[in-house]
C-alpha cells in the first residue's frame, strides 16, 4: 500500500474523509458509553444538551472556549512558521502571574489604566518566556519541542514556589492560592447579569488581528514563507532567525492572553489548577483548524463543547468524565487521518 | 558490434496514469542483445516513470514487461534485479563511509555466511575493472573518490553482478569530456561482451555518438523511434521538442564598465565541497562571463558570494567602486543582482505559495509591493500576471500554487521575477538544467537580450556546451580554484576539458610561489 498525492482534490474529497471522522468519533464514543453501563443512543443527545442546549450551557462552553482560542491561535501561529511550540502551558501561566502581580492593588494607577497595563505586560512575560527556546533555537540549534515541552514543568514549578511563598494569599487559609484581584483589573461582563465576560470578545477580536496579519502583512508572508521552505526564504533575503523570533514572541504572547483572561476574567485569583491543560488542547484545536487562525475559533468551540457536554453527560448517563478527553483524542486522531485522507489517495499495489 | 536479433528487454505498451495526468501513454520500447538504445526526452517526458516501472518501483497500469522473453511480475523491485537489469542512476546511491570494495558487495554475499569471501570479490573486481578500463582503488573510501570515480564504482558494482543489461540514467551530466570518452570507451566493451544498454540523457551529440537506436519520448508518449544512422541532431530535436528548434544567435558582447569584481575571494569548504581559494573576477556591462566545470567544484560557494548569501572569508566583494562591508541576499537584490538560483524547486520557489507570492519573494518589502508592513496584493498580481504574460508562463492562473507548474514555466516565472527588476548584474546558476530545448532557447535568449541592454551575466554551467555557447568571456573552477580567463572561441571543449579535470592549476601555482 503506498500514498499518491492528489494535486487538485475534488470537494467531496475535501468534506468526506472529515464527515466520517466525526461520524467514526460519535460511533466510538458510544460504544465505550455502552461499555461504561450507559444508552448508547442517547449520548449525543445529552452532549449536545450540555453544551449548547440552554443559555447556561452555551455560555459556559463560550467561556471554556476563551482560552482554548488563545492557546490554539498560540500554537497556529508558531506551527504555520514550523517553530513547535509545546510551550503554551508556561507562557499562560506567565500571563496568569503577571495579572496577578499587576492587579492585585500594587499599583497606584487610574483604574481606566490597569487593565489595559496588565494585557501589555501580560504579552510582554509570555513572549519572553518563549523568547528563551527561541533564541536557542536559532543560536545553537537546540530542538524548542524539547525545551519548550520542558519549560512548562520548570515554570508550573516556579509558579508553585511563589504560591507557596511571596504570592500566597494571607487570607487564604493556608491554600497555595494568590490574593484577589481588586475590581478595576478584573474583565467585565459582556453583557450583564450573563456569566460571559470580555476575554471572549478579545479571543475573537485577536482571531481577527491573526487572521489579518497572516494574509494581509509583510510579517504574515515572511512567516509563512519560512514555515512552506526555510532555504527558499533564505535565499530570497527573508531574515530566517529574525522571523522565527518575533514568531515565537507572538505566539508566546498569545499564550499569555489565555492566562491573563482566565484570572481577571473568570478565576480572580492564581491558583495551580488554573489550567486543565489548556496549553495542551490549544495544540488540538490548532490542528483540527488546520493551522487557520478564524478555523480556531471554531474548533475551540468544538473542543469546548465537547468537554462542557461531555461532562454533563457523565453527570446524568453515570459514566466516567475520561469520556471526554477519549472523545477529544480520538476526534484529533481521526481528523488527522481524515485530512491527510483529503490529500493523499491510498493506492494498493 | 554484433548484433542478433535477440530481445533482451522489451517493454510492450506500458501505461501509467497518476491522477489525471498520464505519465505513460502505451510506451514499448525494446533493446537487442548487444545494442545501445538512446532514451531522449525533455523532462517530465515519462522516461523516469518507465523506469521505475522496469523496477517495479510502480506498477504499470496496463502492458507487460519482458526480460529475455520472460514476463516480470509487476510490482516486484528485486524481479528485474534478479533478471539480470542494472540501473546507474544520475544520483548515486553509494555509502560514503564504505569503501570501493564493500560498496560493490554489498547485497550481494549473504551475511549468513561464516566468510565475505574479500579475496575472492577483490580478484573479481580487479578483474572486471581491467576488463572493461574502469580503474579503481578497491580499498579507497567512496567518500574520498571524484564524481567520475563513484560513477565507474557503480558501474562496476552492476557488472559484478552479472548484470546483462545496464541502464544508465543521464550519466554524462557530471563529467568532464575526458571522463565521457572513457565512459563511452567501457560502454562499447561493455556491447562487445554482449550486455544491452540504455543510455537515457538530453544531450543530442552524446546520443548520436554511442548509441545504435534512438527512442524519443514526449508527453509521455513515444514520438518516435530510429535508428541513429539515419538521423541527425535537429531531425531528434525536433521530435523531441514537436517543431523545430533552433539556438538563439549569439552577436558580438560589447563589453562596458565594471559592475562587480571578486578579489582575491576565499570562502570555507563546506563538507567535501571545497570554497573559492583566492578567486578574482570582474563582471563588465554588456558581457556573459561563463564559468564552466564539474559539480561540486566551488560554484556553489561562487553563487554565494555574488548572490549575497556569503560573505567571503578573505578578500573583497566590490560594487560601483566601493567594497561591499554587509552582505544579505536583499542588499544583492536591491544593489541590482538578478539571482536564477540551481534549484528552482528548493531554493528558488515555494512550492505552496501561488505565482503571486512567489513572483514578489525577492522584493515584497520593496514600496512598489508594501507599505508599512502592510502587502499590497493588488499590485503584487498585477505584477505576477503581467511576467505570466509576458514570458509565456503556462498556467491556470495567478493564483495557482507554483507547484503545479512544469519545470520550464516555473524558470520563466523565476526569470520574469528576477528581469523585470531591471538588473545590472545576472547571475544564473545551472538556469536550464532539467528544461526542454523550447525553454533552453527561452531562457538563453532572455539572457543574451539583457545582455544587449547591457547587464552582466555570470553564468555558471555544467554543461559546458552551454558555456561555450553563451560566453564571451569563459572561466574555468576547478576544486575552488580559477583558470585564467579565455576568450570566446579561444580553447576548443577539449582544452577547457582538461582544465575541468585540474589540469594547469599546477603550473600555475609554480608560477605564484
Amino acid at each position: 500500500m503506498r500514498l499518491e498525492p492528489i494535486k487538485n482534490p475534488t470537494l467531496a474529497r475535501k468534506l468526506v474523509p472529515p464527515a466520517i471522522a466525526l461520524i467514526s468519533t460519535i460511533v466510538i464514543a458510544s460504544l465505550l458509553a455502552m461499555v461504561a453501563g450507559a444508552n448508547p443512543f442517547s449520548i449525543i443527545g445529552l452532549i449536545l444538551k450540555g453544551s449548547f442546549g440552554s443559555q447556561f450551557a452555551i455560555l459556559e462552553t463560550l467561556n471554556r472556549a476563551t482560552p482554548l482560542i488563545f492557546t490554539g491561535l498560540a500554537v497556529a501561529v508558531a506551527f504555520r512558521a514550523k517553530f513547535w511550540n509545546i510551550g503554551a502551558e508556561a507562557q499562560l501561566y506567565a500571563g496568569a502571574l503577571m495579572t496577578v502581580l499587576l492587579g492585585t492593588g500594587v499599583l497606584p494607577w487610574p483604574s481606566f489604566a490597569i487593565l489595559p497595563l496588565i494585557i501589555v505586560v501580560s504579552i510582554l512575560a509570555g513572549a519572553i518566556v518563549l523568547l528563551v527556546p527561541a533564541l536557542l533555537k536559532t543560536r545553537f540549534g537546540v530542538d524548542e519541542v524539547v525545551t519548550t515541552l520542558l519549560f512548562n514543568f520548570i515554570f508550573l514549578l516556579f509558579v508553585s514556589m511563589l504560591l507557596e511563598g511571596v504570592l500566597k494569599d494571607p487570607m487564604g487559609m493556608g491554600w497555595p492560592k494568590s490574593a484577589r484581584l481588586i475590581p478595576e483589573a478584573r474583565l467585565p461582563r459582556i453583557v450583564d447579569g450573563l456569566r460571559l465576560h470580555w476575554g471572549f470578545g478579545l479571543a475573537i477580536f485577536s482571531a481577527v488581528c491573526i487572521w489579518i496579519i497572516q494574509t494581509r502583512s509583510t510579517l504574515g508572508y515572511e512567516m509563512r514563507a519560512v514555515g512552506l521552505n526555510k532555504d527558499a526564504a533564505a535565499f530570497a533575503g527573508i531574515p530566517v532567525n529574525v522571523v522565527i523570533v518575533k514568531t515565537a514572541l507572538l505566539s508566546g504572547g498569545l499564550a499569555a492572553l489565555a492566562g491573563f483572561s482566565e484570572v481577571a476574567g473568570l478565576k480572580g485569583s492564581l491558583t495551580l489548577d488554573l489550567s486543565p491543560g489548556f496549553g495542551y488542547t490549544g495544540i488540538i484545536v490548532a490542528m483540527l483548524a488546520l493551522l487557520n487562525p478564524l478555523g480556531v475559533i471554531v474548533a475551540a468551540l468544538f473542543v469546548a463543547g465537547v468537554f462542557v457536554g461531555a461532562d454533563s453527560m457523565s453527570r446524568a448517563a453515570d459514566v466516567p468524565t475520561y469520556l471526554a478527553d477519549i472523545m477529544l483524542a480520538t476526534a484529533l486522531l481521526l481528523m488527522v487521518l481524515a485530512i491527510m485522507l483529503t490529500r493523499f489517495r491510498v493506492v494498493r499495489d | 558490434m554484433s548484433k542478433d536479433a535477440v530481445e533482451a528487454l522489451s517493454l510492450s505498451a506500458i501505461t501509467k496514469r497518476f491522477g489525471e495526468l498520464t505519465a505513460n501513454d502505451a510506451v514499448s520500447l525494446s533493446v537487442r542483445v548487444g545494442e545501445v538504445v538512446a532514451l531522449l526526452g525533455e523532462n517530465g517526458a515519462g522516461k523516469t516513470t518507465l523506469m521505475n516501472i522496469l523496477f517495479g518501483q510502480y506498477t504499470a497500469d496496463s502492458g507487460t514487461v519482458r526480460v529475455f522473453g520472460d514476463t516480470l511480475p509487476p510490482g516486484n523491485s528485486r524481479a528485474a534485479l534478479d533478471a539480470g537489469v542494472g540501473m546507474v542512476h544520475q544520483h548515486f546511491t553509494l555509502a560514503d563511509n564504505l569503501t570501493v570494495q564493500e560498496n560493490i558487495t554489498l547485497g550481494v554475499h549473504s551475511l549468513m555466511k561464516p566468510s565475505l569471501g574479500r579475496a575472492a570479490a577483490k580478484a573479481r573486481i580487479a578483474a572486471l575493472s581491467k576488463k572493461f578500463h574502469l580503474a579503481v582503488a578497491p580499498d579507497a573510501r567512496v567518500g574520498t573518490l571524484s564524481v567520475g570515480e563513484r560513477q565507474r564504482v557503480e558501474i562496476l558494482k552492476a557488472l559484478y553482478r552479472d548484470v546483462r543489461i545496464l541502464i544508465l540514467d543521464e550519466p554524462t551530466a557530471v563529467l568532464t569530456p575526458q571522463e565521457t570518452d572513457d565512459l563511452f570507451a567501457t560502454l562499447r566493451l561493455a556491447i562487445e561482451e554482449g550486455l544491452s544498454i540504455i543510455f537515457i540523457s538530453h544531450k543530442l551529440h552524446e546520443v548520436m555518438a554511442i548509441s545504435d537506436r534512438v527512442v524519443v519520448l514526449r508527453h509521455g508518449k513515444v514520438a518516435g523511434g530510429v535508428d541513429t544512422k539515419d538521423t541527425d541532431k535537429n531531425a531528434l530535436a525536433a521530435m523531441m521538442m514537436g517543431t523545430d528548434a533552433t539556438a538563439p544567435e549569439v552577436s558580438p558582447a560589447k563589453p562596458g564598465a565594471p559592475l562587480l569584481a571578486l578579489h582575491n575571494v576565499t570562502t570555507v569548504d563546506v563538507g567535501s565541497v571545497p570554497g573559492l581559494k583566492s578567486v578574482s573576477l570582474t563582471l563588465k556591462a554588456g558581457q556573459v562571463v561563463g564559468l564552466a566545470g564539474v559539480s561540486g567544484n566551488g560554484q556553489a560557494a561562487m553563487a554565494d558570494v555574488v548572490g549575497g548569501l556569503l560573505y567571503p572569508k578573505d578578500g573583497q566583494v566590490v560594487m560601483g567602486g566601493e567594497t561591499v562591508q554587509s552582505w544579505t541576499p536583499r542588499i544583492a537584490v536591491q544593489s541590482g543582482i538578478a539571482r536564477i538560483p540551481e534549484d528552482r524547486h528548493k531554493t528558488g520557489t515555494i512550492a505552496d505559495f501561488d505565482l503571486v507570492e512567489n513572483a514578489i519573494l525577492e522584493r515584497y518589502k520593496s514600496p512598489e509591493f508594501s507599505n508599512g508592513g502592510w502587502l499590497n496584493w493588488r499590485k503584487s498580481r498585477a505584477f505576477a500576471d503581467g511576467i505570466i504574460d509576458k514570458y509565456d508562463v503556462r498556467c491556470p492562473g495567478s493564483d495557482t500554487p507554483i507547484r503545479l507548474l512544469s519545470g520550464g514555466n516555473m524558470q520563466k516565472l523565476i526569470l520574469g521575477r528576477v528581469i523585470e527588476a531591471n538588473p545590472q548584474i545576472i547571475l544564473a546558476n545551472q538556469p536550464v538544467r532539467g528544461l526542454d530545448i523550447g525553454a533552453v532557447n527561452y531562457v538563453h535568449s532572455q539572457l543574451l537580450a539583457a545582455r544587449d541592454r547591457g547587464a552582466a551575466v555570470l553564468l555558471i554551467s555544467e554543461d559546458l556546451d552551454e558555456v561555450m555557447a553563451l560566453s564571451d568571456v569563459i572561466y574555468v573552477i576547478s576544486d575552488g580554484r580559477l583558470s585564467p580567463e579565455f576568450k570566446r572561441g579561444e580553447m576548443t571543449p577539449a582544452q577547457l576539458g582538461l582544465w575541468m579535470a585540474g589540469q594547469g592549476f599546477e603550473t600555475d601555482s609554480v608560477h605564484a610561489s
